[in-house]
C-alpha cells in the first residue's frame, strides 16, 4: 500500500465485515514530538483474545474465499519501516480498534494520499455506515461524518457530480487550513 | 466558484443543486437500478480497484444512468483483480476480471447499455458476493 489512504480504504473493509455501523478513522499529527498516527475504531462484533493474536498473520484470514489476510501485516510493517508502532484492541461484542504509529518525518512514512475519495467512495459503497474521518493537527481539527452530509444533501444522492465535487473540495480545502502534511 | 471552506458554504451548493436536479423516479426501487460492485479488499486495492471504482461512479453519472455503485470484499480471484459484479434489473450478477478502466468503458457500453455479454466473465458457483 502506498499511501495512508490506500490503508484506510482495506482496514475499513475488515470493519465493515464485522458489521459495524460506526467507523472512525483518525489521523493524528504531531509534529512536535515527530508522531504521525492513524486510528481506525469501530463497532463491529470484535475479536476473541485467540482470535486477535492471530490478525496481524499474514497466513490468518476470517475468510473462507482464500487462505491470507494481508491488510493489517501490511499496515503494520508499513508503520514498522517508519520507525513506528502498531497496535489492535479488541472486545467480542464493542468493536476493534487499530492504530499505527508511524514518524512524522520519516522517509518511509506513507503519504496520506487521496483520503477525501477513500472517504466519499467509502461512504457511497456502504450507505448504511456512519463514517466519521477527522484530523487532527497542532492548527486545528477537520471532522468529516457521513451523517452530517447526508442530513445536509437531505435526498440528493450523493453521486451527483456537482455535489460530489463539492463535498471533496469542501474535504480539501479544510486539511489545507488546519495544514495537514501530505 | 467561490471557494468551499465550511460546511455553510457545501450547504449553499446543495441548495443550487437541489433547485437544479430532478430526483430520479428509480431511486427508491434499487431493484430496478445498475447495481456495480467493486472488490475492495487487500488484493483489489493494490490492483487498483480505487481508480475503477471512481471510474464506474464517474461515468455512469455522467451519462446519467440509474445506477448504484458500492464496495465489496474479496471474492477470492485475487488473481483477477480488480474484479466487479454487475447486476442488470431483473438479470443474474455476472462478475467481471481484470477490470481496468478499459474495461470498465466496454462493460458500460457493451454489457450495461446494451445487454451484451463481453470476454472476461468470472464464471461463478455462488449467486453473488456475499461471503
Amino acid at each position: 500500500m502506498k499511501t495512508i489512504s490506500d490503508h484506510v480504504l482495506d482496514i475499513v473493509q475488515n470493519s465493515v465485515r464485522a458489521g459495524a455501523t460506526l467507523i472512525e478513522i483518525i489521523v493524528n499529527e504531531d509534529k512536535k514530538n515527530n508522531l504521525y498516527a492513524l486510528t481506525i475504531n469501530d463497532n463491529g462484533c470484535g475479536m476473541s483474545r485467540e482470535v486477535l493474536e492471530q490478525a496481524v498473520h499474514p497466513f490468518f484470514t476470517s475468510r473462507s474465499t482464500r487462505k491470507v489476510g494481508l491488510g493489517l501485516p501490511l499496515l503494520k510493517q508499513n508503520a514498522e519501516a517508519a520507525a513506528g508502532s502498531f497496535d489492535i484492541q479488541s472486545e467480542p461484542g464493542k468493536g476493534t480498534s487499530v492504530t499505527a504509529i508511524f514518524r512524522h518525518r520519516h522517509l518511509d512514512r506513507p503519504p496520506l494520499g487521496d483520503i477525501w475519495e477513500t472517504w466519499y467512495l467509502t461512504m457511497l459503497g456502504y450507505p448504511r455506515i456512519r463514517l466519521v474521518y477527522k484530523h487532527q493537527t497542532q492548527k486545528g481539527l477537520t471532522e468529516v461524518d457521513s451523517n452530517v452530509i447526508k442530513e445536509m444533501l437531505d435526498g440528493i444522492p450523493p453521486r451527483q457530480k456537482e455535489m460530489k465535487q463539492a463535498i471533496i473540495e469542501w474535504i480539501k480545502n479544510s486539511l489545507i487550513e488546519i495544514e495537514a502534511s501530505s | 466558484m467561490t471557494k468551499i471552506k465550511t460546511l455553510a458554504d457545501l450547504r449553499k451548493i446543495k441548495e443550487e443543486v437541489q433547485s437544479k436536479i430532478q430526483l430520479r423516479e428509480n431511486s427508491d426501487h434499487p431493484e430496478q437500478l445498475v447495481q456495480v460492485k467493486v472488490g475492495m479488499a487487500t488484493c483489489g486495492i493494490a490492483s487498483g480497484a480505487k481508480e475503477t471504482m471512481r471510474y464506474f461512479v464517474d461515468e455512469l453519472e455522467q451519462q446519467a444512468i440509474d445506477a448504484v455503485v458500492t464496495q465489496t470484499g474479496c471474492m477470492g480471484y485475487c488473481y483477477a483483480e480488480p474484479t466487479v459484479e454487475v447486476t442488470l434489473p431483473g438479470k443474474e450478477p455476472v462478475v467481471f476480471g481484470y477490470v481496468n478502466k478499459e474495461k470498465a468503458e466496454e462493460i458500460i457500453d457493451v454489457y450495461i447499455k446494451r445487454g451484451e455479454l463481453i470476454d472476461g466473465v468470472i464464471p461463478l458457483t455462488f449467486r453473488t458476493i456475499d461471503d
